[in-house]
């Protein structure tokens, strides 16, 4: 495929990126929710 | 009214007494100017680029100004006595407004000249006074979004380097047109005058919306923290 | 006499007993939109490499195009979304610190997508065009959208109150809606005085036939399922954010308390 480079460059930031920020929300969201009991949680 | 003059007269009593628009913003922004030839290097490009170097000297002098403006409050608490008492916050707004724009006349009109000592600048009689037109309705949109976002930042930390990375993309358009309305009134080559009043007509939009959304918005920014 | 027992309130801060515990922000809700969009992304890279063809005029770098309009869309309604509930929050009285925790995650997610935009239009400009960068109306307005939702963030990272950041940061937002349509007016204007022929997007000169429209719609549909699951994910993490804020000095508070008893 002519131009691969820029093409996968693009999808790969853009997938990556999206999948970094989801990891990340999780992670953090378990840690904290851990310390709060769930009557606390607002959409629970 | 009354009141709106009050905090004016207030704020410029201040100013005038710490002389600080004299002593550091205007020598900065002529500063600004200077290194300006220095790092272009070419009296042909910095006559052309004259009314564009003008106005960002003036954007970022006036963001100096309009800290200034909030500082003073904020040391003893004085925005919040000035609220508390009967005055509406509008009317703080625009008595706050009013300051700023005679302190960035003033300090456009310096500019101006600069670039006529040092640029070789030259204006003609209608030139003049779209020149005029131009530098009023810039300053009072200036003003506007200054003392608007002054307030938006007022007593956060770190407000020095948060307000010229809120303000200066809004006043993007601002800068667009005062450039190319100041640089018909130079006598450029590429923008006849009435494209030059033109840009003014965007330039008195730009300056109403702000002004409005900055008496809309006072009351919200200033009220107590519930 | 030693009494590790906790007190009744410190009971309830560790969730012991009968409340139920269940894992961060995920609830039956967000795992169905979770995975609907796992499955049309997949859909719609799979077209973009494999099943749609090349477009005639500019080959195969078209298939950037199925990243780059459906981040712009998505970066658009997150601007969208941030200033209404930024509105919502400025007039409401009560409440209205969940519809500012939707304004800061939706501003969150938008800046993402925004700079995405931003770097696949450039990539897929460089392509088409040669150049990196134009100056016309529409990236530059994106560019400009972009820095302020930076600033906006900026403004939120603040140590401040829920309360103060909320209001602050709404002002910001719906100063947005004011700012962004005279940033591409003025835009527009100025570029016309240069005679640019018409404005170039690579997109404009696509010729899009049924597979592609349909890929490019899915990719619309993937993209915002993604968003509207991270903003229900961010928003409700800042909620624990928040809570921690509370919690810390309850538990705080309680922990003195047993201290005072022990003593």
């Amino acid at each position: 495929m002519k131009d691969l480079g820029f093409i996968l460059l693009s999808w790969s930031v853009t997938l990556g990126s999206m999948a970094l920020l989801a990891l990340a929300t999780l992670r953090r969201a378990k840690s904290l929710a851990a310390r709060v009991s769930d009557d606390q949680k607002p959409w629970l | 009214m009354r009141n709106v003059f009050a905090v004016a007269r207030k704020d410029l009593v201040v100013e005038w007494r710490a002389r600080l628009l004299l002593v550091r913003v205007l020598p900065f922004a002529l500063l600004v100017l200077v290194l300006f030839a220095v790092a272009l290097d070419s009296e042909a490009l910095l006559e052309r680029a004259a009314a564009g170097l003008v106005w960002l000297a003036a954007m970022f002098a006036a963001l100096l100004v309009v800290q200034r403006c909030y500082d003073i409050e904020t040391a003893d608490g004085a925005l919040d006595m000035l609220l508390t008492s009967v005055v509406e916050p509008s009317r703080v707004f625009f008595g706050k407004l009013l300051a700023v724009v005679g302190q960035l006349l003033v300090l456009v009109v310096v500019l101006v000249g600069g670039a006529v000592v040092l640029y070789g600048v030259r204006v003609d009689a209608a030139g003049l006074v779209l020149l005029v037109t131009t530098v009023v309705t810039a300053v009072i949109g200036l003003a506007s979004v200054g003392t608007l976002y002054g307030a938006v930042v007022a007593q956060l930390t770190g407000r020095d380097s948060l307000l010229p990375l809120l303000a200066m993309p809004v006043l993007a358009p601002l800068l667009i047109g005062a450039s190319r309305a100041t640089e018909a009134a130079f006598g450029s080559q590429t923008i006849d005058l009435a494209t030059g009043w033109a840009w003014t007509a965007l330039l008195a939009v730009f300056a109403v919306v702000f002004t409005a959304a900055g008496a809309a918005s006072f009351a919200t920014l200033t009220e107590p923290d519930a | 006499m030693s009494d590790t027992t906790p007190t009744p309130h410190g009971a309830a801060l560790l969730g012991a007993g009968t409340a139920r515990r269940s894992l961060g922000t995920a609830t039956p809700a967000t795992r169905i939109i979770g995975l609907l969009t796992l499955a049309t992304m997949t859909w719609v890279v799979v077209s973009a490499f494999f099943i749609t063809s090349p477009d005639v005029v500019q080959g195969d770098s078209v298939r950037i195009m199925y990243a780059h309009v459906p981040a712009a869309w998505v970066a658009y309604l997150a601007f969208v979304t941030t200033a209404i509930a930024s509105g919502i929050s400025v007039v409401r009285r009560h409440r209205t610190l969940g519809f500012d925790r939707v304004a800061g995650a939706s501003a969150e997610v938008g800046v993402l997508f925004m700079g995405l935009a931003l770097v696949t239009g450039s990539l897929w400009g460089r392509l088409t065009w040669g150049t990196f960068w134009q100056w016309d109306p529409r990236l530059t307005t994106t560019l400009f959208l972009f820095i302020t939702y930076v600033g906006y963030l900026a403004v939120r990272r603040i140590d401040a109150t829920p309360e103060r950041r909320a209001k602050r940061s709404a002002v910001l937002a719906l100063l947005a809606v004011l700012e962004i349509p005279l940033v591409h007016f003025s835009v527009v204007l100025w570029r016309s005085l240069h005679q640019e022929a018409s404005v170039l997007n690579p997109d404009g000169d696509v010729r899009l036939d049924g597979l592609m429209l349909f890929t490019l719609f899915s990719g619309v549909v993937a993209f915002t399922l993604g968003f509207v699951w991270l903003v229900i994910h961010r928003q409700r993490l800042q909620a624990l954010v928040d809570l921690q804020g509370t919690v810390g000095l309850d538990s705080a508070i309680a922990a003195r308390a047993t201290e005072a008893v022990l003593r």
